[in-house]
């Protein structure tokens, strides 16, 4: 009986110790193919972390390989056996959609650093769940906004065949004005493009839309360079980030890409980001590093005004999304997805490095259309 | 579908047939020699690609890269023949499945380790970058050309070593008996090491060649393995021949099927629903082409036994 | 040196008792990697039918796997968004229950065991392993580009199907479900080892001419452990599918099939229980190693070839200090 009372006590005194402190999931890719993204999120998360002293606030980074399964079984983990407040990290859309509703109905509050599936935006979104980057639709219809302003008429447009690859025609399209030249779905893994730039050369197209995310783009736009078309590219940042220029190399100069973010974004926040980003970790961000930077931000925000367990305050707070932003204004919509502006960017040359530069804005707080299906 | 387009398709076909000949000649004489089944032989691939995308990278020459690449994946087959795959001759092709199989997680992951999880940048050399206009209008780069050259010329090389050199009689002779040569006084132990260090840096070869045009990345071999094994399927184990005629055969069919099963489809379906059902037909093509031909004959086109 | 009969009835309990003792301690998490290891272990006990009693080296298992769990996933999804499934004339109502889905998963992986068989069996060795490869990764990519139902991003059922009388969302109740499935299907195996099928099978694999003269045929019966083999395995994945409320195109992935396999060996091949102690050692190996490092796949891979290299047998084949069949 004694034993028992002494154990409850223990209980209770660990569990006033740790009230204090809040717990945060990541559950990221960080081996295998698709790693390099994870790594970007995960590095930019922590580097916010550590900048802000905060020793009340632990991460528990997992790696779930890119396998939906292992994800599952890790949240699973740190649900009920860590017993996280917050969940982040997850890079992948299939992967968010095996792990997101499941925790969110569990009673975890999950923060976005990159998938934004259209589903869990609309009709399937949850009081719970925050995406800090974008729905996946934005920059696609940031290049579709583009193509009009660039007064192209007739494209061609490309993606993988699998969903993220068909919102991403969709998203193009519900933005463009004009007409199409082709429009083909690849096999998702594919490296070799001979055979779909030989049938946008056969097209007659003004303008080639693409979306291949990873090794898919970085084969594309090299068998692209050399195949002599030189019809004017547009994609979303996918295909551009730091990590993939360096493996592209000249091929990519020149070509249009739309992103919510850039390291020549004008403010205190982002100029602070990439100083200590690239000193700390020897390589310039991506886009994806700047959403997790963002992402830990918005965290510490919150928590500064309520601990997760008061769940209304604390999704006050994160609603109210009262950060320093590295890409300056940023708010959530009612589906607490964020209405941002979306840039044009251009693959340049600064030195030896390949990188882009800010063209111009594309959409101005840009929200997205699946907000009026969300009733949660 | 103008003509000139279809012959740009048949002209990558073939390019991609003869860098899976590259890949499947390996596979088809390692295992007509020694009976060994090697999953590793996309890992081989990836090595390569990598050493090739390491040495330019330190002296910007793409011909040294090259070389780097058979001399890098020759080397990791000589490692792994010695100290693993010999133990395996006499065993079941389950421990071979199975040691294959750890090779490939560890190679993977000592990729990764050494180089990092980001792809490595490896670009054609300049004399070859560009298209290059072909007779009858049609406009083709004239690296992949030059890849159909090294391909169909590796493919005489081979057939050229197994058909006219001493090393290619007991590569032969290997295949149909291998106590019989052994006992003639072959050194059995060495033909191996030869036969295997040679399949690998054929795939090392052609890892490096396709990298060039590709993204050189941890995982790049995988894909090219699982067609690489079609081809041996449909070319028959062991037959150098089949290993070509069936690589060219598999390459067409993928590309060709690509394109113009969509445009089937789009004869009898509105055009969304057919693009996505021919491209969805097009991914299994080279499948349903393997199971037609084991049901005609169960050994291959060119194989000897099942 | 331990009789393997010993260890045949050891580990499944053993098994259990790590469940109940996880359920005391409230340690729902080790609760949920039991039921994985049973998952598993049931998948490759299928396995282990094909490759261990009729010395099939299949490494296109994930195809099973993989169909069981879209069974499940498709029949879920359809009684989740209310709205039947209709092929043709042909309307089908989803449905969330557990036994009926069961049924379904059986049947269609034993279908499509039947129809890749028929085909596969017309070779046999090294071509068979190839054969087998390149058929689940055919039904990979169907799965991928097959919209759908989701593609490449799967479908997410939100809630766990349901068994008469059981709450399955609670993590022990779920695993007792697996767990007595799990013994159902070493039960049935061992009983088949001993009928005169096993024997001619075990026959046909060493010695089919021999099988042939006493008026066998030896590809059909190889063909009807073909097809048990995927429907015990079909029958894993959607219970695999369960436990995760997702299912995705990496079911069928060729590394799953290699890994399917990788647990059997562990364990030893041809051995009753072997698949149960791989799975067991394959789920601990990648919690810690994993949580060791990034690179905990070279450790597997190491681990992997020292047990081909230097342990034939598995580690039932060191616990009893006998090798196992040879396949």
């Amino acid at each position: 009986m004694i034993k028992k009372l002494l154990l409850s006590a223990a209980i209770a005194l660990v569990g006033t110790a740790a009230a204090s402190d809040v717990k945060v999931g990541m559950i990221t890719t960080l081996s295998g193919g698709g790693a390099g993204l994870g790594i970007d999120v995960r590095d930019g998360f922590m580097l916010a972390i550590t900048q802000a002293g905060r020793s009340d606030i632990e991460v528990i980074i997992e790696d779930d390989q890119r396998k939906p399964d292992i994800a599952v079984q890790l949240s699973d983990k740190m649900i009920q056996s860590e017993r996280v407040d917050v969940m982040t990290g997850i890079i992948w859309s299939n992967l968010a959609m095996a792990v997101v509703p499941a925790s969110t109905a569990q009673g975890v509050f999950y923060l976005s650093p990159n998938a934004g599936p259209s589903a869990l935006a609309g009709r399937g979104c949850h009081e719970n769940y925050f995406n800090v980057a974008w729905q996946n639709d934005a920059l696609h219809e940031a290049a579709g906004a583009y193509a009009n302003q660039a007064s192209f008429e007739k494209s061609f447009i490309l993606a993988p065949n699998y969903p993220a690859g068909k919102d991403a025609l969709t998203g193009y399209k519900r933005l463009f004005d004009g007409d199409l030249a082709g429009e083909i779905y690849t096999k998702l893994g594919q490296t070799d493009y001979a055979a779909e730039i030989a049938q946008i050369r056969a097209s007659g197209a003004d303008s080639v839309f693409f979306f291949l995310p990873g090794g898919m783009g970085i084969s594309f736009l090299k068998q692209y360079a050399a195949s002599g078309v030189d019809i004017p590219l547009v994609g979303p940042a996918f295909s551009f980030d730091q990590g993939i220029l360096g493996a592209v190399g000249d091929a990519a100069l020149g070509v249009v890409n739309t992103s919510q973010w850039n390291k020549d974004i004008d403010n205190p926040t982002n100029a602070a980001f990439v100083a200590s980003f690239t000193e700390t970790y020897g390589r310039l961000p991506s886009l994806y590093a700047s959403q997790g930077f963002d992402t830990a931000n918005l965290l510490i925000s919150a928590i500064d005004v309520a601990h997760p367990d008061d769940a209304d305050a604390f999704r006050a707070a994160l609603m109210a999304a009262d950060f320093d932003s590295t890409r300056g204004d940023f708010a959530f919509g009612s589906n607490r997805h964020p209405v941002q502006n979306i840039y044009a960017r251009e693959v340049v040359k600064e030195g030896d490095l390949v990188t882009n530069r800010i063209l111009s804005v594309t959409l101005e707080n840009h929200g997205d259309v699946y907000a009026a299906d969300c009733t949660r | 579908m103008s003509p000139i387009l279809i012959i740009e398709q048949l002209l990558n076909g073939l390019q991609f047939g003869v860098m899976l000949f590259l890949m499947a000649a390996g596979l088809t004489l390692i295992f007509g020699v020694m009976g060994l089944i090697n999953l590793a032989h996309g890992s081989l691939y990836m090595v390569g690609a990598f050493a090739a995308a390491a040495v330019a990278a330190a002296t910007g020459s793409f011909f040294l890269a090259l070389a780097a690449s058979l001399a890098a994946a020759a080397a990791a087959g000589v490692v792994i023949e010695v100290f693993v795959i010999r133990r395996l001759y006499r065993a079941a092709h389950l421990d071979q499945v199975l040691a294959t199989f750890a090779l490939i997680l560890i190679f993977a992951e000592g990729a990764r380790w050494v180089f990092g999880s980001f792809p490595l940048y490896f670009d054609v050399p300049p004399m070859l970058s560009g298209p290059i206009m072909l007779p009858g209008g049609v406009q083709y780069p004239l690296y992949r050309l030059a890849l159909i050259g090294v391909g169909l010329a590796v493919g005489c090389g081979l057939w050229w070593l197994t058909a006219r050199t001493r090393i290619g009689i007991q590569i032969r002779a290997g295949a149909n008996d291998r106590e019989m040569i052994a006992a003639l006084g072959v050194d059995i132990s060495r033909l191996y090491t030869v036969v295997f260090a040679l399949g690998a840096a054929l795939a090392g070869f052609a890892g490096a060649l396709v990298g060039a045009i590709q993204s050189v990345e941890v995982g790049m071999g995988d894909p090219v393995l699982i067609m690489a094994f079609v081809v041996v399927v449909i070319g028959g184990i062991g037959s150098i021949k089949g290993a070509f005629i069936g690589a060219i055969l598999v390459g067409l069919t993928d590309r060709l099927g690509g394109i113009f099963l969509p445009e089937v489809f789009k004869l009898f379906m509105e055009p969304g629903a057919a693009t996505q059902t021919g491209s969805a037909l097009a991914s299994m093509a080279i499948y349903i082409l393997m199971g037609v031909v084991l049901v005609w004959r169960p050994s291959g086109l060119f194989g000897a036994r099942a | 040196m331990i009789p393997e009969r010993f260890i045949t009835f050891a580990v499944p309990a053993g098994l259990f008792i790590i469940a109940i003792l996880a359920f005391w301690t409230d340690e729902p998490f080790t609760i949920t990697l039991t039921t994985r290891v049973a998952i598993l272990g049931l998948a490759a006990v299928g396995l282990n039918i094909a490759l261990g009693i009729g010395g099939l080296v299949s490494l296109g298992h994930a195809a099973f796997f993989g169909l069981g769990g879209y069974a499940m996933g498709i029949l879920a999804y359809h009684a989740q968004t209310y709205s039947p499934l209709t092929l043709g004339p042909l309307v089908i109502e989803g449905t969330k229950s557990m036994p009926v889905i069961w049924i379904v998963a059986v049947v269609t992986s034993a279908l499509a065991a039947l129809a890749i068989g028929v085909l596969s069996l017309r070779t046999s060795g090294v071509y068979f392993i190839m054969i087998t490869l390149a058929f689940g990764q055919m039904l990979y990519y169907f799965s991928v580009s097959w919209s759908a139902y989701g593609g490449e991003d799967g479908l997410s059922i939100y809630l766990r199907n349901e068994f008469p009388g059981i709450n399955t969302l609670v993590p022990i109740q779920f695993f007792g479900l697996c767990f007595v499935l799990l013994c159902l299907a070493l039960v049935l195996q061992a009983r088949l080892r001993g009928s005169s099928f096993g024997l001619a099978l075990n026959a046909a694999r060493q010695a089919p001419a021999r099988v042939e003269t006493v008026g066998l045929n030896p590809v059909r019966l190889k063909l009807l452990a073909f097809v048990i083999s995927g429907a015990i395995t079909g029958l894993a994945g959607a219970l695999y599918a369960d436990l995760n409320r997702f299912v995705s195109p990496s079911m069928f992935s060729w590394h799953l099939s290699g890994e399917l396999i990788v647990l059997i060996i562990i364990g030893g091949v041809g051995r009753l229980v072997g698949p149960v102690i791989g799975a067991a050692l394959f789920v601990a190996l990648e919690h810690w190693l994993g949580g060791l490092t990034e690179y905990w796949h070279i450790g597997l891979g190491a681990i992997l070839l020292g047990i081909v290299l230097f342990s034939r047998g598995g580690v039932i084949g060191f616990l009893t200090g006998k090798a196992g069949p040879n396949v």
